[in-house]
């Protein structure tokens, strides 16, 4: 598989083949269980019932006939979790929340199959189980589609035949990229037919003197960022997935990350873009201009609307320069209100040499400590509250360091920095990233995880993670991080399995919250399926109808990841 | 006891290292440098030996252009007490670095000398042991543990050679060459940074150590090792034996 690069593959190593059955069985071998009546052969065919089934649409703990025993196997099986095995696990309330199937849609039959066949020349028509059950599957592992046909094509062409073939039959479909997304917003829902983009993965162009870069929406992040590097520059973002995250879904989904305080959202550096809509029209907006302004500037329709108004096969993106000179800081703060001083400090003291402004709280750091190996506390003589990552890039090293230095050193005295780390070469700068980029996989690997992504006004981000550890106390573990320069929160609810009580107490209690401060419920992960029926509490109810206006105009039939971003009730009602 | 740790100044070991277009070396310009990753260890054994009470003061020595001062400010951020830095613009070779330590180890007379087992922009792996031999010092080389007795008058050095470990007991002074396994280099905490900025570095030059620095290697060209050839699919074993016999004549 062409996307399982060296990051994906230890992703897919520490997340998935650990709930693999057979190094499962290996490991349960190895371990007794405590109080469960079950013993180890009968404890495997449970475990292998509830894997098969666990992802069944229609599955409810209601229904498993044990005898009652039901819940107990998730018990004694969350107790193996705490030994680093993932078992399965699904978000149980979204199934409350997820629409029914779209009677309108078509189901896949051999005529079809035989039509892909011929559009792709035989290859790249999936039909093999195996390679299937990785692409229904999400990152998270929380959602599961039954897709019966993933296909991949390798030209913008195949994908207008493709997709105009799919509006005439009336079949949904999902586009997929390196499907990291973490809500849900790149698996198919039911039976969707995949069509994922990851072989269009060519570099078409680059422009060395004003650094413009054309190249398909199957590239790879990382693989751009090579490429790049060679050349003397960067890609304007830079994200925790960029392993496996693929450049046309990063556009898709407006993809924040790490460097957004210095370089901008993607709206400000994507110039152009060739989409195929619904009925297979191919939309050539490929411009490699700075500056156009004539008409409807439409590819910002596009970027952030998650594979709903068409699918990106092209990308033109304005690319920086590559600056020599780059210095990382990690340090501690007591309170959440030096974390702000030391944010407005630093945005008048570094002034332009700043490239990114991150925090952790300490059950963030303590999380990533324990989960993941090789990385040790750059700061181990105490324990602080709350950790800030500071990183200037620039073009003369000196003159960085000297405004650094000065910065740190006025931090210090007044107070604001309890202590503090400068990494003083690239390897200890990226074991420093390491610890900021490794929250979400720690996570991961705790057990199970809500998820949510806000923008809160900065000085009530903390608020949030506060009233929530008084709601929840010591039924779950909530973790904060996240970009603090973008007043971008995520909070991180990390509990033993998921449990509809708990959920309770989180939703819709953190979206009415952020509703009131005139927040938003997705900063930058999106909406997906995870939010789909929650736009409101971000959007006016008029917002909403215009986009599904132009939802009818683009996509009348709604093939394009239906049950995503837009409520269904809306849809149905335009 | 004082302790002498050379510090060298290198491309950083995380940057990918391109060769200039005349052949004549390798690219550093707009390249980030920074300590070499054994010196720091070096460094990092030192200020443990300190910090256990046996020694009393860490110099840092480097040896180079204006901007070894950088290194030098990241040795003295780490804890080394004072630095020194011998200033040659020019290429050193480790002939001419050594007989600049014996020099300044004749004036500074510490009792042991660390420096990292090799530098990672030319793999040398001889300053160590020429310093050893012009002081007519013992010497321990890629040492995995270092242990000073009571008196600080013998050093007991685990050297990782090719079969496993050689344990050697040395009697101070003498030279320790440092080893990836001795320790985890320290971070240059901010408090330390601070204070680093008051400590001294003393500035000398080779002819007030009355070293004369004269090179008895030149280097003729510098290029990349041959890029990797793609494996060709071949269609019958015919094909194969022709190929091995015509193309590659190995058989």
């Amino acid at each position: 598989m062409k996307y399982l690069t060296a990051a994906s593959r230890l992703l897919r190593h520490s997340s998935r083949n650990l709930s693999d059955l057979g190094s499962n069985l290996q490991f349960f071998c190895s371990i007794r269980p405590s109080s469960s009546c079950l013993s180890y052969p009968s404890l495997r065919s449970y475990e292998r019932f509830i894997q098969d089934d666990c992802f069944h649409r229609k599955f409810t703990l209601k229904n498993i006939c044990f005898g009652g025993s039901g819940v107990g196997i998730l018990h004694s099986l969350a107790r193996f979790q705490s030994d680093g095995i993932r078992t399965h696990h699904r978000n149980l309330a979204s199934t409350a929340s997820i629409p029914e199937r779209n009677k309108s849609f078509a189901t896949i039959n051999s005529d079809d199959i035989s039509y892909f066949n011929k559009v792709l020349g035989g290859r790249g028509v999936v039909q093999d189980e195996e390679k299937l059950d990785d692409a229904n599957t999400d990152w998270m592992r929380k959602y599961k589609g039954s897709s019966k046909l993933m296909l991949q094509p390798r030209t913008t062409q195949e994908v207008s035949q493709i997709l105009d073939y799919c509006n005439s039959r009336c079949l949904a479909v999902v586009p997929q990229g390196g499907n990291t997304s973490l809500v849900g917003g790149s698996i198919p829902v039911y039976d969707e037919v995949i069509i994922n983009v990851g072989s269009m993965n060519n570099i078409l162009s680059f422009d060395k003197v004003s650094g413009i870069l054309v190249c398909e929406a199957g590239c790879i992040l990382e693989n751009l960022m090579s490429f790049l590097d060679n050349e003397g520059y960067i890609m304007p973002l830079d994200l925790g997935a960029k392993g496996s995250c693929q450049i046309g879904g990063n556009i898709s989904t407006n993809a924040g990350g790490l460097r957004l305080l210095r370089y901008g959202s993607l709206h400000g550096s994507v110039l152009g873009l060739e989409v195929v809509l619904a009925n297979g029209t191919v939309l050539d907006m490929l411009g490699t201009l700075r500056k156009d302004n004539t008409g409807y500037d439409l590819k910002h329709l596009f970027i952030g609307s998650e594979g709903s108004l068409g699918i990106v096969t092209k990308v033109s993106i304005l690319t920086p320069p590559k600056l020599p000179s780059v210095n990382l800081a990690f340090l501690a703060c007591e309170d959440y209100l030096s974390c702000q001083k030391i944010l407005v400090e630093a945005k008048t003291k570094l002034g332009e040499i700043l490239s990114a402004f991150e925090f952790l709280d300490i059950n963030a750091m303590d999380l990533v400590l324990k989960q993941l190996d090789g990385l040790r506390d750059p700061l181990p003589s105490s324990k602080h509250n709350f950790y800030v990552l500071i990183e200037t890039t620039g073009s003369m090293e000196s003159h960085d360091k000297e405004k650094l230095e000065a910065f740190l050193a006025q931090a210090i005295e007044s107070g604001l920095l309890t202590d503090g780390v400068v990494a003083q070469d690239i390897n200890q700068a990226s074991s420093f990233w390491r610890i900021r980029e490794g929250v979400p996989e720690a996570l991961l690997k705790e057990g199970a995880v809500y998820k949510y992504d806000l923008s809160l006004p900065p000085e009530k981000i903390y608020d949030l993670v506060e009233e929530m550890r008084q709601r929840l106390g010591t039924a779950a573990n909530v973790v904060a991080y996240g970009h603090l320069g973008d007043g971008n929160l995520h909070l991180n609810i990390s509990t033993p399995q998921y449990d509809d009580n708990i959920l309770a107490k989180i939703e819709p209690f953190v979206y009415e919250w952020t509703s009131k401060q005139r927040g938003s419920i997705s900063a930058e992960h999106g909406i997906g399926l995870m939010k789909a029926n929650k736009l409101h509490y971000s959007n006016s109810a008029e917002t909403v109808q215009v986009m599904a206006a132009i939802k009818k105009v683009l996509d009348p039939s709604g093939i394009l990841n239906p049950y995503k971003v837009l409520p269904t009730s809306v849809l149905s009602q335009s | 006891m004082k302790i002498l740790v050379a510090v060298k100044r290198v491309v950083d070991y995380a940057v990918k290292i391109r060769v200039k277009p005349d052949k004549s070396g390798v690219e550093t310009s707009n390249v980030k440098m920074s300590m070499n990753p054994f010196c720091e260890i070096a460094l990092e054994e030192a200020l443990r030996i300190k910090e256990s009470g046996r020694a009393k003061e860490v110099v840092a020595v480097s040896i180079g252009p204006a901007q070894c001062t950088d290194t030098l400010r990241t040795g003295l951020a780490m804890g080394a007490d004072r630095a020194i830095h011998v200033e040659y613009p020019g290429t050193l070779y480790p002939l001419s670095v050594a007989k600049i330590f014996k020099a300044l180890v004749d004036a500074e007379r510490p009792a042991l000398l660390l420096l990292g087992k090799q530098a990672i922009d030319d793999d040398c792996t001889q300053t160590g042991q020429m310093i050893a031999g012009l002081l007519k010092w013992p010497q321990a080389t890629f040492a995995s543990k270092v242990v000073l007795d009571e008196g600080n008058k013998v050093a007991t050095v685990d050297r990782e050679v090719d079969g496993g470990l050689e344990t050697l007991s040395l009697d101070l002074p003498a030279v320790i060459t440092t080893d990836l396994r001795l320790n985890q280099p320290r971070y240059a905490t901010l408090p330390n940074i601070m204070k680093a900025k008051s400590k001294v570095i003393k500035k000398l030059t080779p002819q007030d150590l009355n070293v004369e620095i004269r090179s008895d290697l030149e280097v003729v060209q510098v290029t990349e090792p041959p890029q990797r050839q793609a494996g060709v699919i071949l269609s019958s074993v015919d094909q194969l034996i022709d190929r091995l016999k015509n193309e590659a004549r190995v058989i």
